[in-house]
């Protein structure tokens, strides 16, 4: 399940609903992203996240429907927000959950690093000049980059 | 075509969105940005490093040799920075 959003997110209280009345999942995985006051430039360490709507969604479900054909997986949930966000609050919730560990651990990892290539948002970060735009990171590529490369193994 | 600006693209050509008719000689994704940087100093300075534009046609990623149709949604931005606050 994909939901872009502004609200916030209660993590305990998705964990529960995804896997409520399933008693095939022996395993739940989940990855929180939470905004780091970095204190750039004396800024407020706020940040805002702009992002392209409908490719956005389009993005995820791709990038969900991907996960569940690599792994054995009951049930996936990604919920990601946008608009501006202070420091300490959750950004994006990646659930992953399988009869077994290994799937929910690997198919939790495998979202959060697609997710970080593929979904088209953006990094506003304000300063005490404004504000700037955050880079991209090529260690984000590189671990995206890793799974195409655990793909050619099995090959 | 419909053109979609976003992040520091947007900010510099100064308009997040736009319906543009390029002229019949603009096939590919580089013949656009090439025409577009002739329309004015923000659009010049948005696409001056081609390295940090990423492309989407219709909502999917493409290259800059991607032939492009009068229809088309076309999205201009820099690589993304989604998915955690850790970054920076």
């Amino acid at each position: 399940m994909i939901k872009v959003q502004r609200e916030e997110f209660d993590v305990g209280a998705e964990l529960s609903a995804l896997s409520r009345g399933n008693h095939n999942i022996g395993g739940i995985a989940s990855f929180v992203g939470v905004v780091r006051d970095i204190g750039a430039d004396g800024g407020s360490g706020a940040m805002t996240l702009e992002h392209y709507p409908g490719m956005t969604e389009r993005k995820l479900v791709e990038i969900e429907t991907e996960a569940l054909a690599r792994w054995p997986l009951d049930a996936v949930l990604i919920i990601h927000r946008y608009g501006r966000l202070e420091p300490g609050e959750q950004i994006v919730l990646v659930i992953a959950a399988s009869a077994h560990r290994a799937a929910a651990l690997e198919g939790c990892q495998f979202l959060i690093d697609w997710l970080k290539t593929q979904a088209p948002f953006w990094k506003f970060e304000e300063t005490a000049d404004g504000g700037k735009w955050v880079d991209a990171r090529s260690g984000d590529e590189l671990a995206t980059a890793r799974w195409d490369a655990a793909d050619d193994r099995h090959r | 075509m419909q053109l979609l600006y976003f992040a520091w693209l947007r900010a510099k050509i100064g308009t997040g969105e736009e319906r543009l008719e390029p002229p019949p000689e603009v096939a590919t994704v580089t013949d656009l940005l090439d025409w577009l940087s002739g329309r004015g100093e923000g659009y010049a300075e948005a696409l001056a490093d081609r390295s940090v534009v990423r492309v989407a046609v219709n909502q999917e990623y493409v290259g800059f040799d991607y032939p492009l149709s009068p229809e088309d949604e076309v999205a201009l931005f820099p690589p993304v920075t989604g998915g955690r606050g850790d970054v920076g």
